[in-house]
């Protein structure tokens, strides 16, 4: 019922194949902030639970990354998927929900700083997981398993005897670090997805 | 530091009239009263905090870059370390979800175990929260009576999975091993010592003037901010608001348990304590109903592309042991699809979204933590209380920071 009515109020949202019969659409990004506000305020859509950023991998194109919302109405009881893809795979872009789910907030910074997606209208967008000044978006399928040389923070702010940050080692187990010396090489990921269908 | 630093805004109007200097504190990321190495940075007027910014990722592991890598059972091991306090919640919210994905309905029988184990694990952390909660309010007692009942639990855990915290239990499609002989009995036997045990530290503690001083008023949410800030589980029921994904999205059979789910009224502190404590006698309600009707049969599915052949049969017979090898390396057969599933887990909804490419291996795994939903909305809920209740409100709120920064 519910699904039949939000379809047909929001006639840009186009249904999208699922496995668990949640009502889920494909949105334009462009129109995300009216869908999500027509969720609000018509549909009973009290809460965004989650935002879950997504890499289809260098073979999508420029519709590589996107988001997929999930929204709940706490007085129908019902979920509802909404799924964004970034116009552009060089600079990903969303319109920001925090004006009308502050809960918004840290789920965007955290696709941010993962996933390295700019929400526009974000009040604060910075890294929430990993730490400020990390050069990567670890999340996105071409980041290796094993990981990038990247530089450590110095210290951490506020520490007055400027201990040096000394990385643990990681020498040994499937999850190797490439480290300088060694190099990076690819042969050491357990399993790569890209130009390997069906993951091996 | 200085307060320019500062992710957001100080409230309006907070500290109106006041011509105190402000002052930056930093607590953590290692300090007892953050509950693991969370970070929180104040900026206090006086006693008042003006603005509160809590700084995570310091226990982050990139949990879900590892989970695309590995095949669904080898993965399970890994949600143990989510929410730590009740690992095998987390086990089974992952296998359900994968389980979504795949159509599998599990066997009467691994529900039932599934349920008394999840439930067991609810007791067993809402224990350590009431625990380190009562003793951020000041009261060591209640700490030691409670960590003595959950040694019984992690107890009934090690006669179940053969790990006191790292249990890995669930496996897609059904259960790493079948209940063991007699452990029915010691579940039993706990519920009947537990409920008067846990009637003394009620006693102890629920009605305690400075317990109730330092608790009631403090840290209120209204129901429309608990939905706004997407707070889940107890902290979402102590504002008010009747929703239990048990109750709502009936899984693992829990339409066919009574009980019932309580609320709080005014959505603070004090609230949020009942609500754990009812949750704890109605786990034991629970599981004693999921013990009276436990089924027989089979604790697997019998999905050869899914779940291992049984051990004797692996020993000798060829076909098994070909299938046994090759679930156990390429991973269950998980068809192309994606779902989403949330678990009323001890500390909120943890939810689970997967996109499956068709292999044993997920593409795409996005971890919903309820406990850093929950530290979100933390600079919402500290600005304006005094110091000296942002651990109260800290220890009342629950959180568990190996789920937060995953």
């Amino acid at each position: 019922m519910n699904r039949k009515n939000i379809a047909e109020e929001l006639s840009f949202l186009k249904p999208r194949a699922t496995s668990d019969g949640m009502a889920a659409f494909d949105c334009p990004p462009d129109r995300l902030l009216e869908a999500a506000r027509a969720l609000k305020e018509r549909f009973e859509c009290q809460t965004l639970t989650d935002i879950a950023s997504v890499d289809m991998g260098l073979s999508a194109g420029e519709g590589r990354f996107g988001c997929v919302y999930h929204f709940f109405s706490h007085t129908k009881k019902f979920y509802v998927r909404l799924a964004a893809m970034c116009r552009s795979a060089a600079e990903p872009r969303l319109p920001s929900l925090t004006g009308v789910y502050p809960s918004a907030d840290w789920l965007e910074r955290e696709a941010f700083d993962l996933m390295g997606i700019t929400f526009d209208g974000h009040p604060r967008l910075r890294r929430i997981l990993m730490w400020e000044g990390y050069p990567y978006h670890p999340l996105r399928k071409d980041f290796p398993l094993a990981g990038l040389p990247a530089p450590l923070p110095d210290t951490f702010e506020g520490n007055e005897d400027a201990t040096k940050v000394v990385p643990a080692p990681e020498e040994g187990g499937p999850f190797h670090s490439a480290s300088e010396s060694s190099g990076f090489s690819p042969q050491r990921e357990p399993r790569s997805w890209e130009g390997k269908p069906g993951g091996r | 530091m200085d307060s320019s630093e500062f992710t957001y805004p100080e409230p309006a109007g907070l500290a109106e009239g006041r011509i105190g200097e402000k002052m930056v504190l930093n607590i953590g990321p290692s300090h007892p009263a953050t509950h693991g190495v969370l970070r929180l940075k104040l900026e206090l007027d006086g006693e008042l905090v003006t603005r509160a910014d809590p700084m995570v990722g310091y226990l982050h592991r990139g949990q879900e870059k590892v989970a695309e890598n590995l095949t669904y059972n080898q993965f399970i091991p890994f949600t143990d370390r989510l929410d730590y306090l009740a690992p095998i919640c987390n086990n089974v919210a992952f296998a359900q979800c994968v389980e979504k994905i795949a159509g599998i309905e599990v066997t009467p029988r691994c529900k039932a175990a599934r349920v008394i184990a999840c439930e067991l694990s609810r007791i067993c952390s809402h224990l350590v929260g009431l625990a380190s909660y009562g003793m951020d309010a000041g009261s060591w007692t209640v700490f030691m009576y409670c960590f003595t009942q959950r040694e019984k639990i992690m107890t009934l855990f090690e006669q179940l999975t053969g790990a006191r915290m790292t249990s890995s239990y669930a496996r897609i499609g059904g259960l790493a091993r079948d209940i063991p002989e007699g452990w029915l009995g010691n579940v039993n036997a706990f519920c009947n010592q537990f409920l008067p045990a846990f009637d003394e530290i009620d006693k102890l503690i629920t009605r305690n003037r400075i317990f109730i001083d330092r608790t009631e008023g403090i840290g209120v949410i209204s129901a429309e901010e608990a939905m706004q800030w997407a707070l889940t589980g107890p902290n979402l029921r102590g504002s008010g608001v009747a929703t239990d994904i048990r109750k709502d999205f009936p899984y693992l059979g829990y339409a066919d348990y009574e009980f019932d789910v309580p609320i709080g009224v005014h959505g603070d502190c004090y609230d949020r304590w009942l609500v754990r404590m009812e949750e704890c006698r109605q786990s034991v309600r629970i599981i004693r109903q999921a013990i009276e009707k436990m089924p027989d049969g089979p604790c697997n599915v019998s999905n050869p592309r899914v779940t291992l052949p049984p051990k004797d049969k692996v020993l000798r017979n060829m076909e098994d042991l070909i299938n046994n090898f090759i679930v156990a390396t390429e991973g269950p057969a998980i068809p192309e699809g994606e779902a989403y599933f949330e678990a009323d887990n001890p500390k909120g909804a943890l939810g689970f979204y997967i996109i499956s490419k068709g292999a044993g291996v997920p593409y795409r795994v996005k971890i919903r933590a309820p406990s850093f939903i929950t530290l979100s909305a933390m600079q919402h809920i500290l600005p304006g209380h005094h110091m000296s209740d942002v651990p109260v409100i800290l220890g009342s709120m629950d959180f568990v920071l190996g789920e937060c920064d995953r």
